[in-house]
């Protein structure tokens, strides 16, 4: 029997290292039931970790969600050592349908193949999974320009947000003649709220090395570089064990597989700055310098990293190359629509019953993703809008929720693609708070090199703080309009370019939500503390005094059997008391 | 130099020394990642240590206090004995972040990115933590707590002062 334990982030984050040593004690303690075990990455039901999946001798599998202790003690005794798998702990089983198999139905998985299968710290497991035959192929029988031309073929669009397509992207880099060339793996992965870049690396870290290696041989780089956030030191500490052991296997160094291609990696922490994901920006920051962008041209690609042609591309992006040059163009560009190809990893959250990590065919209905797959609200309360693209993207309200996911479609939504960060809300979001919330976000990230974004931000900022606060006037909204065009225009780089686009959309579909705040100094949403009041209905209230004892600002009075009242000078507006009252005696208007 | 501890410079210089000989290969571009291992090892930059880095680099002050400044991992002040990381992060703030950094901004008597007086705790907000799908998130440590109230996360703080008074 083979007990696997998922210690991706979100894994380990539920509490995966405690199921971990338990499991460990347990087989120490039972040396004759013949178990072992191993870890892997996400699985991708991040909402129901801690996941366990046990393998038996037959090759059945059957996976566990929300294990603690407790369940591992359960699981063991029962499945490890009975051979009876514990029905009430499954979620997913290889010989029984489950209620949550829905929520792989509509998944289709390139990216994710290995992800949550392998255990990422072993390139055995890899191996036997297809890696590296990509670069086999690429390198044993194809020119550079046949790889590039498979790539274009592909349809693949860049998956780091502007979506360019990667096999032109990768002929530019190939085009100039020099003595170095570099390839360089964007995984900055900025978006506050999305985690498919670190999920990939956290589960199948040879992947994203293998596309770079094919990246490398194409435009006819010798040295790549991987920019990895330094938040992410679980997906450090794998990617250096894959380069260690990829170089041990001969997939990195010189004459690899006697082919005389020569390539070696580098990993560069990022130092926490959003604009870094920017490629000159993050070019200047491999230098050691300030990551502030420059001008293009000239372009990365004739003159990027230590003055040398350099490409630049996401880890999602590289992590389907491998598969295109294994199975052909046609095979990915079977997937997706006209005009888009392939599959899209999404990183699913906010208030969405099931949220994780999915990988879905390009072309599929934002309904499906939500509610085939993510299974709808996560409280119940009617969906109100999809949030995609983070800080550069926008809000797609519930009546589109019909539209395709595809880079033009979303973008006539005003919406993105995006890297794949899709957040969830229900009818309690605000969503000129949301909106603000953004901006805040871009805000504080700009570099402050162009002063329509350093400036421009902070005008539309103060004018969204003072509408939140119920100090909006009747001229806030055009004038959030003409920043917003002026931003748009006449920065830089694509921080500003894309920062008021949250606005934008959500004035373009929630533009009611906003004159509320402004005329009639409410918050349709009840999220925004300066709009709101809550008050005990004296008609509901028994007098329990649970408000009273739970108030962490004292503002509530009363004797016991007798209606309380909060003193609204006092009132925090924490929402403690509706959250304790068994009544439903407390009100918010 | 140190003035204010009771350590003796040669011990206070080595692990700057270390760094040095290890990350140090004559390029600019090794800036970040040895501001990176200075701030692992000291909790943060000293001023005294930025001189210094400057003087064996030959690269301004001015330019190594520009790029110290200008990512948000690097902090120029030390921070309390342990650091409580409130998420911010999109799916963290729908689910209400901002209640729980009010509940414990208010608990600690201290702003965000504050140090409590007695130096147990300083509050810092990040972007994501990566496990959305418990959110609202914090981190104290290592351990992460999930599926927060602002209530919860006073628990948790009392909590932890009451622990550490047994010791
Ligand atoms: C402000 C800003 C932040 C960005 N952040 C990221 C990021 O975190 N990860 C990423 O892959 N691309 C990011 N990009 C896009 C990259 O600049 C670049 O387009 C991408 O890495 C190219 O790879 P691709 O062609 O494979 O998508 C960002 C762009 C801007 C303007
Ligand atoms: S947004 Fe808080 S953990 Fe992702």
């Amino acid at each position: 029997m083979k007990i696997i334990i998922g210690l991706g982030s979100c894994g380990i984050a539920a509490g995966g290292l405690k199921v971990k040593e338990e499991f460990s004690r347990l087989i120490s303690e039972n040396p004759g039931a013949g178990a072992a075990m191993s870890e892997t990455g996400c699985m991708g039901m991040c909402y129901k970790e801690v996941m366990v999946e046990v393998v038996d001798e037959a090759g059945n599998s059957t996976i566990y969600g929300e294990v603690n202790e407790e369940k591992a003690r359960k699981i063991f005794e029962s499945h490890v050592l009975g051979g009876k798998p514990v029905a009430e702990y499954t979620v997913r089983s290889s010989t029984e349908p489950n209620e949550q198999d829905s929520f792989f139905e509509k998944q289709r998985r390139i990216v994710l193949a290995r992800c949550g299968h392998i255990d990422p710290e072993s390139i055995d497991e890899a191996l036997a999974m297809d890696a590296y035959k990509g670069l086999e192929k690429a390198l044993k029988t194809m020119t550079p320009e046949q790889v590039i031309d498979e790539v274009l073929k592909s349809g693949l669009k860049g998956r780091g947000g502007a979506g360019f397509p990667t096999g032109q992207k990768w002929k530019f880099a190939r085009a100039p003649q020099s003595d170095k060339k570099y390839i360089i793996c964007n995984a900055d992965e900025g978006d506050p709220g999305a985690f498919m870049d670190r999920s990939v690396l956290e589960g199948d870290p040879h992947s994203v090395l293998e596309g770079l290696l094919i990246g490398g041989y194409a435009i006819g780089a010798d040295e790549g570089y991987i920019y990895c956030r330094a938040e992410y030191p679980i997906a450090i500490k794998r990617l250096n064990i894959a380069i260690k052991q990829a170089r041990e296997r001969g997939f990195l160094g010189e004459n690899i597989m006697g082919t005389g291609f020569n390539f070696n990696v580098k990993i560069k922490e990022g130092a926490g700055a959003f604009v870094c994901g920017e490629e000159t920006a993050l070019i200047a920051s491999i230098e050691g310098q300030r990551g502030m962008p420059r001008m293009r041209p000239p372009f990365p690609a004739n003159k990027g990293l230590f003055g040398k042609p350099s490409n630049i591309n996401n880890v999602e992006t590289l992590a389907n190359i491998g598969w295109i040059i294994r199975n052909g163009a046609e095979a990915f560009a079977a997937y997706g629509t006209a005009k888009s190809k392939g599959t899209k990893v999404f990183a699913l959250a906010g208030k969405i019953a099931r949220g994780g990590l999915v990988e879905v065919p390009i072309g599929i209905p934002l309904r499906e993703i939500i509610f085939d797959i993510g299974g709808g609200t996560s409280s119940g309360k009617a969906f109100k809008a999809v949030q995609m693209g983070g800080p550069s993207g926008g809000c797609i309200p519930a009546s589109l929720i019909d539209t395709v996911v595809d880079y033009e479609e979303l973008n006539a939504t005003g919406a993105i693609m995006g890297s794949g960060g899709m957040i969830v809300m229900d009818e309690d979001n605000c969503m000129v708070d949301i909106a603000r919330y953004f901006l805040n976000f871009t805000q504080s990230e700009s570099c402050g090199k162009c002063t329509y974004c350093r400036i421009g931000t902070k005008r539309m900022l103060e004018i969204l703080t003072r509408i939140t606060e119920g100090k909006g006037t009747e001229e806030d909204i055009p004038k959030l309009l003409e920043l917003a065009e002026q931003i748009k225009k006449n920065s830089l780089c694509g921080l500003g370019q894309t920062a008021p686009n949250p606005v934008l959309t959500t004035l373009r579909y929630f533009r009611d939500e906003y004159e509320a705040h402004i005329r009639d100094r409410k918050c349709p949403a009840k999220q925004c503390k300066s709009l709101i009041k809550y008050a005990i209905d004296p008609d509901k209230c028994v007098g329990c005094t649970l408000c009273a004892k739970n108030c962490p600002v004292k503002c509530i009075s009363g004797s016991v059997k007798k209606p309380h009242e909060i003193d609204q000078t006092l009132c925090t507006k924490c929402g403690t008391c509706k959250a304790v009252c068994k009544f439903g005696a407390i009100s918010v208007d | 130099m140190c003035t204010k501890c009771c350590c003796d410079s040669g011990a206070y210089y080595k692990a700057f020394e270390d760094i040095m000989s290890e990350c140090y290969h004559g390029n600019e571009s090794d800036l970040i990642p040895i501001l990176q291992k200075l701030q692992s090892s000291y909790g943060y930059l000293p001023k005294d240590i930025i001189t210094r880095l400057s003087q064996r680099t030959g690269i301004f002050e001015t330019q190594i206090m520009g790029v110290a400044t200008f990512y948000s991992q690097f902090r120029l002040k030390p921070s309390g004995e342990r650091t409580i990381k409130i998420c911010f992060g999109t799916a963290c703030h729908v689910n209400g972040s901002e209640k729980i950094a009010d509940a414990l901004c208010d608990e600690l008597k201290i702003e965000m990115g504050g140090t409590t007086e007695d130096n147990k705790f300083t509050l810092e907000s990040v972007a994501c933590l990566g496990c959305c799908s418990l959110a609202p998130v914090m981190m104290i440590g290592d351990e992460t707590y999930g599926r927060l109230t602002p209530d919860k996360a006073r628990k948790i703080i009392r909590e932890l002062y009451a622990k550490g008074d047994q010791k």
